[in-house]
Formats: structure tokens, sequence, C-alpha cells
């Protein structure tokens, strides 16, 4: 299943180029605030689930980096953190959450089960949630100290910041070799 | 104590239960048969005051013909007494259900046939524990592979490292 | 009444009214069962349970308890592991008391190759177990607390909590996933200045267990939500195969510890709490009187242990040490067999089980005489009480489903193996 993220353009057209300062300023301040304010969904299944509730708490807070507040809907979420092992069983439920979050949506893959299943290269597990839906930013870790998740926080904020956003949304035009729509 | 309870038991049913032996670190346990092995539970529970029943599970003898044991571990709380029963069951026979008589030996036995396909007969709710309804076979026997994986989700091309290029069902 | 005077010729001919109750309000409104499916990723199933709870309004007629979504193949791939590379794997059972996990399969290899492990190993095994109790304990009472709305409360025991893994890092490595147990031994021994720097920290944890104690025990709203709530009684959580703490509620005084001692148990001083109701508070304060009880074995432990080896001289099950393997030749072999094929672990069966933070957890393993295990089997402590859940949980309301829930200290990985 693909995302929009998977459609990145190759070439971008000079009109996208053109997108103009006052877009760039637009995108600035809305970036800033999204990734100052992030609700995160935590999807906690294994031991990972014992560093997220280290990681929330007095001594890693997470609150200090805004995303203090879960959101136990996906509907009202926009970083999904999928915390511990996801097994065969358990996919198509995160598949589910995955679709039931709105854009724009981060997805952080916390702990080496979740990154790529971990040492469970066995019948039950899936070799990674990067199969199911795609992933933001992965934490190795088994289980990862809440100092790494912090700083796949900090790298996550780095990534929304860069993202383009459009005033408008376009449906996405096919790759073009040259500019003004030849 | 356990010792006696196994003599006991081979006086009361000597067709049913044999080979009595004392296992490693003093465990005392015996060779029951199929057909019997709820009279015998009935028994112990019974007469001989083994109320509880932690642990029942199987073992794949891979090879050997009858080919699965399933393996009751008993305890007597007051006595605090241990025993052990080994149950022969070989591929597509069916073995009573002592779920009458231990509540507790519900889902070991639904985790036996899911993970072994041992049938249960007069077990109130037969079905699979852990793996999921679609999955086909019976992952904990020798036979069935490791990576023997049955994904529920289309699984999404990704660049593995590890297994190199390939389809994502190819391992 | 008020309309018959209206319609008197029409109610003479017509058949007489059934008799009206009371009130409208009290007449009972057959309703239709409702299924709620709370479902595998919510907040209060602790992870992954899955509950199809059917309700009648607000009461529960039945829970069914689906599992498996956590279900990683422990047991098939301890098969493809050899006898060493389990222990990770038994780490991330319980994984919030792992040594416990690790020294409960550690015992059952030994007991199938007869071999003892040295005093001062024994030693550390049971202060690394106790204090990891102690984490699992703190964890179910500050979750307890977080899903009864008491946030404050999980605040406070994960600080404690950190604290305790603090000195666990200095230990084994790791906060979490410990790896400390090993064949024969333990991995490593106690650094330099552990034993003060622990004492202060369990001064620290008492503090905050007893700050819980005062905020949690005699609270009104604490007491309203757990008192009385998921009770079961003795025979039938005898007949479940309840075991630790859910069963010393209903009034059953087992423990292993006292009953079958292991490791150097028989040698410590500590009580083992026993309830009397078999409900949600009485589960809840036998954790909190186990949380001092731990403190107490860990402390005399400490004083008790002496210097002495860490892991058993018996090549064949324990690897040697560094110098022995860089300098003389049966090292290297001894260390090479080790590593390649694993410790070779005489053919035959054995159930061992020992008390874990939830109660017997039972290790079945068979050897086939090869460095791999044929086959291991966990005895999850929970499965007995997930099996009561719906005799526990029937006739309350859906709000009490979850503290009974918490009670009984469902810990995903053990569960689904």
């Amino acid at each position: 299943m693909k995302s929009d993220l998977d459609d990145l353009p190759v070439i971008a057209t000079r009109r996208d180029e053109a997108q103009g300062f006052f877009q760039s300023i637009v995108s600035k301040g809305v970036n800033w605030g999204r990734k100052y304010s992030l609700f995160q969904y935590p999807f906690v299944t294994a031991c990972c689930g014992m560093e997220y509730m280290s990681l929330q708490m007095a001594r890693y807070d997470l609150d200090r980096f805004g995303a203090a507040a879960p959101r136990f809907t996906p509907r009202q979420a926009d970083l999904l953190m999928v915390v511990g092992t996801i097994n065969c069983k358990q996919a198509p439920v995160l598949r589910r959450v995955y679709e039931q979050m709105a854009e724009p949506k981060w997805v952080m893959a916390f702990g080496v089960c979740a990154s790529s299943g971990g040492f469970y290269d066995n019948y039950a597990t899936v070799q990674g949630i990067d199969r199911i839906i795609p992933v933001d930013v992965y934490v190795p870790g088994c289980p990862p100290r809440p100092e790494q998740v912090i700083d796949a926080i900090m790298l996550l904020q780095k990534k929304v910041q860069g993202q383009p956003h459009r005033l408008f949304e376009r449906k996405s035009l096919p790759v073009l070799a040259q500019g003004d729509g030849r | 104590m356990s010792k006696a309870v196994i003599d006991a038991l081979v006086q009361r049913f000597p067709d049913a239960v044999r080979d009595p032996y004392v296992g490693v670190g003093g465990d005392d346990c015996a060779f029951v048969k199929r057909e019997r092995i709820a009279e015998v539970c009935r028994a112990l529970k019974g007469e001989l005051g083994f109320d509880m029943a932690p642990y029942v599970t199987a073992v794949d003898y891979l090879g050997q013909s009858p080919r699965f044991e399933v393996v009751y571990n008993l305890h007597a709380t007051k006595a605090n007494a241990r025993v052990r029963l080994r149950v022969k069951v070989d591929e597509g026979e069916e073995i009573p259900s002592v779920t009458a008589v231990w509540r507790g030996a519900d889902w070991h036995e639904r985790y036996c046939f899911d993970m072994y396909g041992i049938r249960f007969s007069g077990h109130p709710d037969l079905r699979r524990l852990l793996m999921y309804e679609e999955f086909e076979g019976n992952p904990l026997r020798k036979d069935y592979p490791l990576r023997g994986r049955q994904p529920l989700v289309q699984e999404r091309e990704i660049h593995d490292l590890f297994r190199g290029p390939g389809p994502a069902t190819r391992d | 009444m008020a309309h018959a005077r209206g319609t008197a010729e029409t109610e003479r001919k017509a058949a007489p009214p059934a008799p009206r109750p009371e009130s409208d309000l009290d007449a009972p409104l057959p309703t239709k069962r409702m299924v709620l499916n709370m479902g595998p990723s919510h907040p209060a199933t602790h992870g992954v349970t899955k509950f199809l709870v059917e309700l009648d309004g607000e009461t529960v007629a039945d829970v069914k308890v689906e599992i498996g979504f956590l279900h990683r193949g422990f047991e098939k791939s301890c098969e493809n592991a050899t006898w060493t590379q389990v222990f990770p794997y038994t780490d991330r059972l319980n994984y919030v008391s792992s040594i416990m996990n690790n020294v409960g399969y550690a015992l059952a290899v030994e007991k199938l190759c007869k071999i003892d492990v040295p005093e001062r190993a024994k030693y550390l095994r049971v202060i690394a177990s106790e204090l990891h109790r102690i984490c699992d304990h703190l964890t179910l009472v500050g979750a307890t607390g977080l899903e009864l709305g008491a946030m404050t409360i999980v605040i406070f025991a994960v600080e404690a909590r950190d604290l305790v893994w603090d000195r666990l890092t200095e230990l084994c490595g790791a906060r979490l996933t410990s790896n400390y147990a090993r064949i024969g031994g333990v991995a490593r021994d106690l650094p330099e200045g552990w034993i003060e720097k622990t004492s202060k920290t369990l001064d620290r944890v008492a503090e905050v267990r007893d700050e819980i104690d005062g905020l949690l025990t005699r609270n009104r709203i604490f007491l309203d939500r757990t008192r009385g709530v998921g009770v079961i009684s003795r025979e039938d959580a005898i007949d479940y195969g309840f075991t630790g703490p859910c069963l010393r509620a209903t009034g059953e005084a087992y423990d292993v510890r006292k009953a079958s001692p292991y490791l150097v148990y028989d040698r410590l001083d500590f009580d083992v709490p026993v309830g009397t109701n078999g409900d949600t508070f009485d589960r809840y304060l036998i954790r909190l009187e186990e949380l001092r009880q731990s403190d107490r074995i860990v402390r005399q432990a400490l004083a008790q242990a002496e210097p002495g080896e860490i892991v058993i001289s018996d090549f064949r099950y324990a690897l040697p040490p560094k110098p022995l393997v860089y300098g003389t030749i049966e090292g290297v072999m001894a260390h090479f067999k080790q590593m390649m094929e694993g410790v070779k672990v005489p053919a035959g069966e054995a159930y061992s089980y020992t008390e874990a933070a939830n109660g017997e957890l039972g290790f079945y393993l068979v050897s086939d005489g090869g460095g791999r295990p044929y086959k291991i089997g966990i005895r999850a402590p929970v499965w007995p009480m997930l099996m009561a859940l719906p005799s526990m949980a029937k006739g309350r309301l859906l709000a009490d489903l979850v503290p009974v829930y918490d009670s009984i200290n469902y810990i995903a990985g053990e569960v689904e193996q």
C-alpha cells in the first residue's frame, strides 16, 4: 500500500520551485507548530512499552518536546509510535489504526522489533512495520534507552520542519523531464 | 509423597498407568494411556488431592510413533506434592479433555491444539488460542518451517538490506 | 387512570387494561445486549488483549478474552538457538521482571544438567530477582493508579522504578532486559560500591512506596473501585490454577519460595502476605506488602553474601574465564564448543518452577542431548487469571473490568510467549 510519501516527484517543475517566499514562510510557521505539538498515539505492545512509560514520566520527560499528550484515538493523533513487536495477527489492526489517522501523520518505529522484526525472525512476527505502513523515523534498541527515543523525536522534529506545505493541494502531476507543461 | 501417589495410581489403574519413574530432580512421573487420562485425572483430583493443574503441554517427537506426547504437570496444594503424567498421542488421534476436572487446563489444551494440532474430545471450546483463524498449520510441529510466515496484510516492497532484493514474501 | 375518565364507554367495551406499574419510569425495558470490543490496541488493556464484552446496559454479562496479538514464537525461536542463546528470549517473557525469567530458565537447565551453582551466584540471583520483583510490583501499582485516574501514582512508581533500574544497569548492562543469569551462575559480579548505592536506592524506594500507600490505601475512591470487585473464591482460584499474589489474595498461603525453597530463600527471613477476600483491593495490598518483603530480602541477601565464584568451574556448562581461553588449549576448545554447538545438556525432561512476580513461572524443558533445546514450554503465571477473568468480571459494571484486569498483572510477553 503506497502513500503519498512514496510518490515524491523526482524532478520538481519550475512551477513548484517558484513556490514563493510567502508560501515558505507559511510552511515554516505551520511546521513549527506541528513539530512542537505532536500528539502521539502510543501503539504499545511489548517490552518497549516499559521504556515508553519511563519516557513519559518525570525523569525523561517527553512533555519538554511538546509531545506530552497521548491521544488514545488515532483520529486525534499525529504521531503513531509503534512501540514493541507487531506480529502477523496484530498487523491488520496496525494498518487500520494508521489509516484512521488524519493527515499530516508521522510514524515512529520504536524499538528494533518495530524497525526490523528484532531477533524474532519466525513465523509469527512482521519483519519491521515498514512492511505494512511507511515509517518516518526508526529507533533501534531492545529496548531503546529513553535518551535514544528523545533523539528520535528531535530528528522527527527536524524532518517535520523541512516538509513542504502547499497552500492548496493539487493532484500530483506526472514527472516531467522539462517544465512549462510540455 | 508423590511416589506414594504414583504407586497408588499404578495399583488403582494397572492397565492405564505404566512405567512410573523418578525423573531428574526427584520428579515423580508416569505414563498414562490415552483413553483413560480423564479417569486417572479425576481420581487424582478427587481422592488424592491434586487440585491444581499448573501446566499441560505437548511435545512433538517427530520420527517416533506415536508422534506427540501430552504432558500434565499436576500439583496438590495441601500436600505440596507434584506429579507428572505423560500421555502418548499419535497424529490424528483424539485425547479426552481434562477441562471438566480442572478448569485451568482449558487454555493449555487450546494451546496444544493450536500449536500441535492435537484434538481434545470433550473440550468446551476448542479453537485456536494464539494464532489467528486464517493460519494454516500448526507452528510448533517440527516439520513446520521456522520462518513460515502467513501474513494477513499485503506487505509493502521495501529496501531490505538484510535479505537483499526480492519480493516481500521471499523469507 | 387519567384518560379512563374521558373514554369511559370505549373502556367498558374493550378488554380491561393490564395493571400499570407505579410509574412508567420503573417499567422494565427489555434491551438487547451490546457487544463492545475493547480492542487489541487499547490503553487499558496493557497492550494487546482483546475483550469482547457483552453488555447489558452497563453491566457486564460476559467477557470473551482473545489473546495472541503478541505471540512472538518464543518456543520455536528457542528450538533454533543454543541453550545459552535462549536467555535473551526469556528476558522478554515477563519483561518487567526479566531476571526472574532468566533465573527460572537457568534453574530448569541446571536441574536437567544436575549441576549446582556456587553460593555467591545464588545470592546474586536472589538479589537481582527481588530487585526486579520490586520493579514489577511498582509498575503494577502505578498502572492501577493510572487506569483508575490517579496519575500521580504512576509518576511516583516510575520514578522509583527508574532508580532501581539505574542500579540494575550498573549490574547487568541493561535497564529492562537484563540477560543476567547464565547456566551455572550469573554473568557478572557486583560492581564497586554497588551495595551502598543499592541501600540508598532501596531507602528512596521505600519512601516512594510509603507515599503511594498513603495516597491509595485509604483513599475513598480507590476503595470504592477496588473493594469487592473481581472476587474469586479460593476453590475456584485453585481450580483455575492461580498462583502467586492473586492466589494469596483469596486466602491460600502458597508461595513457592516457602513451599519448595530454591536458591537461598530458606536462609532468608521474610513473610508472605496472605489476603482474605480475593478481590482487587487485596491483590493490591498484597503487592504493596510484597514490596516491603522484597526490600527485606535484598538487604539480608546483601549482608549475607560472601565473596566467591559466580559461575561453576565446569567447562562443559559454563564458559571458561578469559585468561584460560587465551592461554590454554582446553580453554579454547571448551569455549569454541560451547559457542558453536551450545552447552550439551543431557537428554531428558524436567519441569522447574519458581515464584515470579505474578505467580509460579514454570519451565518444562525437553533435551535430546544436543546443544539446542528440543522443547521449551513456559508456564505463564497469568494464564489462569485470564481464564478466570470472565467469572471475575461477570455481573459487575463495565468500569470494574479495568481494575480487575489491572490487578492480575497481565504482562503480554509471558502470556503470549
